[in-house]
């Protein structure tokens, strides 16, 4: 007969001191493990609920300016420096980290309708509605100094925004046209212009770098290459675009926020239907700018909101609205992507985490484990409807509430009407023209 | 030239005398590549199954899935991998030459192992108190019996340290540890009580009256159990509330078995039948028809795949639970099991009198054959309690003459995950692991047959949100069927525009529209058919034969 009876060696399973940690043998059988999709489920339940009460977003508020905060910029260098321009002329640096303002300057007489740091982080630019372009030192001014700009150019007409090229020591303003300056110089090394409007707002592209976009009062957007000094193409929307982000990971998508209360997602090589059509403001859209990660942005609007996109998704992930901020117009995300910087009309900037409910500070092991798995599960049981209900889930303040019931009603009413246009005509007289197409006018080249 | 050869130059870095030996390390490596694995251990952990084919979906989800199915198989692979990292292996009990293992009594075995395994073996002589019921906690560290007369005894059996020992002073039905070895509860004569490990009376349920059977469903949190009255009432002992009370409509229930698998209580009835009961519904989820009197003892194993069942009728049958819900294997028995009890890795016992019968199987997956008992054990009074200790060889069983702890080899599963039931966990261990259990506790309404079914995709709710946008848009966005319209309803008119006569006249006109189409196609088609059967017959110029006119 042979025999061998299961037997442990408690030695092997209990620990030696109390100082050890406890051991803990694993076997990964699922017949070990039953119930593994209900248990999840609720492990998933749990998490996304933790998560709501978890989330709260808002960090700070910085207060300090005169009039509403028109522009926002972020030093290239330290993550910890911002520059605002506000309506009366009036700029300021903040440090963020101590929550206060380091330096203050009077740069202009009139709006500071533009700021931008240059890509060493030693200036930064401004322009304003006294028809100058300003360089200014990053470090103040020394002991017995005066708050003097580096470079001072004066233009014939008043220009309305400016943006440093991302590798050369050239900048870009916009106004009546768009001028590219060399920063030496005291006159621009090519003026483009296409259309006979005003232009609001230019971008230079970070990746392809070399490449400008623009924003002109005439509802289009207008592509520049620097290196032929000419347009490249335009697209026309229904509406005007306030502003317009590139992409800092995919070289040729950008966004652009459109007064027609959406954002469109471009790829510039095919300007006829846009990537995506981002619906979810209930009033104009100001701002829009990428996290540094290429897959959100967030948007600041005239309702009193600001929202975060995927880029492949239509609808937002998170909306932050205060009962204080009114209407938002300048919106940043920092270089780390994990906070977000708002300037709003009542002269206050605001900092918001970008995930609501994310544990600032150092994690440990255990806890960025344990943050891992929630994660997954939340994305895992995404689609199932109470979990659904629950991520989905914000408060939104009374008037943005109303207005996105009242904007559901017009649409189904626009939808439907369309539905009975083509089911009541001969079939094929009347063309289904898809969601993404119906805001683009026309492609000019 | 043979000294350059020879002498290392300064300029020359020593690697290609190096370069030599490693060539040569790599040539003579004979198991290149990472280490095979066996397939049917990969198998075990595989999840999707992959002959099962998805509703049509988008391209974006399909790649996604086919992602997910890559990943899937990968993990399978290294969690087959880790099988090697299990320290214990299971027992085994072979005769030599021939001899027939049942013939082996405990008093050999004893004398055949170690210290350690031998002090497993104990009998305790309780006479007085009456035929005992006993149950071992799920970490399989605790016992705690209970006997007809009313004396309830909880101790840690491995240790032999006595947790407490009280006379309820009442008949005593049956006994369960809840979810961890700090709550007893007894089924006594009129109530349902539940104790602490020391003795305490905690609560008195009054609601469950007369029960004869209870059974704890551990990842629940729930506690049912069967009355007299006919009542399965399933008891969330984490919030204190009744669940639900089904009349199970088959009068006095007496045989009760849960399902490790998927939760459900299997409950024998006195017509031969088994019934299937979730607290979800008001129906038996099935009733399965096994033996042709009644039933004596249901049991089910710990993966859910066989059921095995005794009836008045002498007759022993394992049923298939997944699938076909047919008998396997049938055995008569001389004398009728009253109770039937599997182990962990597939053993079954059945108690016939006071006499216990220990079947095996082949390996851990398939049924246990019922030719030759595998081991067998005459008791000193005959069997009303069985169950095999979790994570150890051991069968507790308990009789009229106390309660015996009998050596089984080979009926345990070597190795425990700590994180689920620990039989080494300390006081902290057990309070995180309580802590977690709750937080996790499963929904009653989620128990089914098949405890993966929240997984699937729900394909009803699919066709009704087609449904409904198709009503809603006239035309599915998200759909890929074009010509799929939903059915025409006449918009209802003011002024009398609106009475049924009007209406059908109405829906008549659109319907003759689209008849007209669907007419005006297939006159085109079969325009088009005749031209190609007339090309046809143009082309094959054959002579003529008399069978031609049966072409079509």
């Amino acid at each position: 007969m042979k025999v061998k009876m299961l037997s442990r060696n408690p030695d092997n399973y209990v620990r030696e001191t109390k100082l050890d940690l406890q051991r803990v043998p694993r076997n990964y059988d699922p017949t070990l493990h039953p119930f593994e999709v209900p248990r999840e489920y609720v492990r998933a339940l749990n998490a996304t609920k933790l998560e709501r009460v978890f989330a709260k977003p808002f960090l700070a508020s910085l207060d300090g300016h005169r009039d509403g905060v028109n522009c926002l910029a972020k030093h290239p260098k330290n993550l910890a420096t911002i520059l605002s321009g506000a309506c009366d002329g009036e700029v300021r640096i903040w440090n963020l980290t101590q929550r206060n303002c380091i330096r203050t300057i009077q740069a202009h007489e009139g709006f500071v309708r533009g700021i931008c740091t240059r890509f060493c982080g030693t200036s930064f630019f401004t322009v304003g509605d006294d028809k100058t372009v300003k360089q200014w030192k990053m470090d103040g001014p020394g002991y017995g100094e005066e708050e003097e700009p580096l470079h001072t150019i004066l233009g014939k007409t008043v220009y309305t925004g400016i943006d440093h090229h991302w590798k050369e020591a050239v900048f870009a303003t916009c106004g009546q046209q768009v001028d590219i300056w060399d920063e030496q110089r005291t006159n621009p090394i090519c003026s483009m212009t296409w259309g006979f409007d005003s232009i609001s707002s230019v971008k230079f592209n970070p990746v392809e770098t070399f490449l400008l976009g623009s924003c002109a009062s005439d509802r289009n957007i207008v592509l520049y290459d620097m290196r032929q000094a000419t347009p490249l193409k335009k697209v026309i929307l229904d509406m005007r675009t306030n502003t317009i982000c590139w992409n800092p990971m995919e070289a040729f998508i950008f966004t652009a926020a459109n007064e027609d209360y959406n954002l469109y997602t471009f790829d510039m090589r095919a300007l006829d239907t846009p990537v995506m059509v981002h619906m979810d403001h209930v009033s104009a859209v100001l701002d829009v700018d990428y996290s540094p990660t290429g897959k959100e942005f967030v948007s600041a609007s005239f309702d009193k909101s600001i929202r975060i996109f995927p880029v492949d998704k239509s609808r937002s992930r998170e909306v932050y609205h205060t009962k204080r901020m009114q209407h938002v117009i300048c919106v940043k995300w920092t270089s780390d992507s994990k906070y977000i910087m708002c300037g709003s009309d009542e002269m206050n900037i605001r900092l918001w985490k970008a995930n609501a409910s994310e544990k600032l500070g150092v994690l440990t092991s255990r806890e960025k484990a344990a943050k891992d798995y929630n994660q997954k599960l939340k994305e895992k049981f995404q689609h199932y409807p109470h979990i659904k209900r629950i991520a989905r889930h914000r408060h939104l303040p009374k008037s943005i509430y109303s207005q996105i019931q009242e904007q559901r009603i017009m649409k189904e009413a626009r939808r439907r009407k369309e539905v009975n246009r083509i089911k009541h005509s001969k079939p094929g007289s009347v063309p289904i023209v898809s969601e993404k197409k119906k805001h683009i006018v026309a492609v000019v080249k | 030239m043979g000294e350059m050869e020879t002498a290392p130059k300064p300029g020359r870095d020593v690697p290609p005398k190096k370069d030599k030996l490693q060539t040569k390390r790599k040539a003579q490596d004979p198991f290149p590549g990472p280490a095979p694995v066996p397939v049917e251990v990969v198998q075990k952990f595989c999840r999707i199954d992959k002959s099962r084919k998805l509703p049509r979906s988008k391209a974006k989800t399909r790649s996604r899935l086919e992602v997910a199915e890559a990943e899937e198989e990968e993990t399978s692979i290294k969690a087959a991998r880790s099988e090697l990292l299990l320290a214990e292996e299971p027992g085994f009990l072979e005769g030599e030459d021939g001899e027939d293992t049942a013939k082996i009594c405990q008093a050999d075995i004893v004398e055949a192992v170690d210290i350690a395994s031998a002090a497993k073996h104990f009998d305790l002589n309780l006479r007085q108190f009456g035929p005992y019921r006993l149950n071992y906690s799920r970490t399989g560290r605790h016992l705690a019996f209970g006997g007809r007369r009313g004396h309830v005894a909880a101790l840690d059996w491995v240790t032999k340290k006595l947790m407490c020992e009280i006379n309820v002073m009442e008949a005593v039905r049956d006994i369960r540890f809840l979810h961890s070895e700090a709550l007893l509860a007894v089924a006594q004569n009129r109530w349902l009580h539940i104790y602490d490990n020391q003795g305490i009376e905690l609560h008195c349920i009054r609601r469950c009256d007369r029960v004869t059977r209870l059974e704890f469903l551990p990842f629940h949190f729930l506690l049912a159990t069967a009355s007299e009255t006919g009542f399965l009432t399933y008891l969330d002992v984490s919030v204190g509330k009744i669940v639900a009370a089904l009349n199970a409509r088959a009068g006095r229930l007496d045989v009760m078995s849960q399902n490790p698998y998927n939760a459900v209580i299997h409950l024998g009835h006195s017509n031969g039948t088994v019934s299937l009961w979730s607290p979800a519904m008001k129906e038996p989820l099935a009733k399965i028809l096994c033996h042709r009197g009644g039933v004596r003892a249901v049991a089910v194993d710990s993966t859910g795949t066989y059921m095995a069942t005794s009836g008045l009728d002498h007759q022993l049958k394992i049923f298939d639970l997944r699938g076909t819900y047919q008998p396997l294997s049938t055995r008569t028995l001389p004398h009728g099991a009253g109770h039937l009890a599997f182990s962990q890795r597939g053993l079954l016992v059945a108690g016939m009198g006071d006499v216990v019968n220990i079947w095996a199987g082949q390996g851990k997956g398939s049924p246990p054959s019922l030719e030759q008992p595998y081991l067998t054990h005459r008791l000193s009074g005959p069997v009303h309690g069985l169950q095999f200790c979790p994570f150890e060889d051991v069968l507790g069983v308990g009789h009229s003459g106390g309660v015996t702890s009998m050596l089984v080899p080979g009926a345990g599963e070597p190795n425990f995950d700590g994180l689920e039931s620990n039989p080494y966990r300390s006081r902290k261990q057990r309070q995180e692991w309580e802590v977690k259990a709750l937080l996790e506790k499963v929904p009653a309404e989620l128990i089914c047959l098949d405890p993966r079914a929240l997984a699937e995709v729900d394909v009803i709710s699919l066709e009704q949100g087609k449904k409904e946008r198709i009503e809603r848009l006239g035309y599915d966005p998200q759909g890929y069927d074009p010509e799929a319209k939903a059915p025409f309803q006449p918009k209802p008119k003011q002024k009398g525009r609106s009475s049924t006569a009007s209406l059908v006249k109405r829906k008549r006109k659109v319907m003759d529209e689209e008849h007209r189409d669907k007419v005006r196609q297939s006159l085109q088609q079969q325009q088009q058919q005749q031209q190609q059967k007339e090309a046809k017959a143009k082309s094959t110029g054959a002579r003529p034969s008399a069978l031609d006119r049966f072409v079509r």
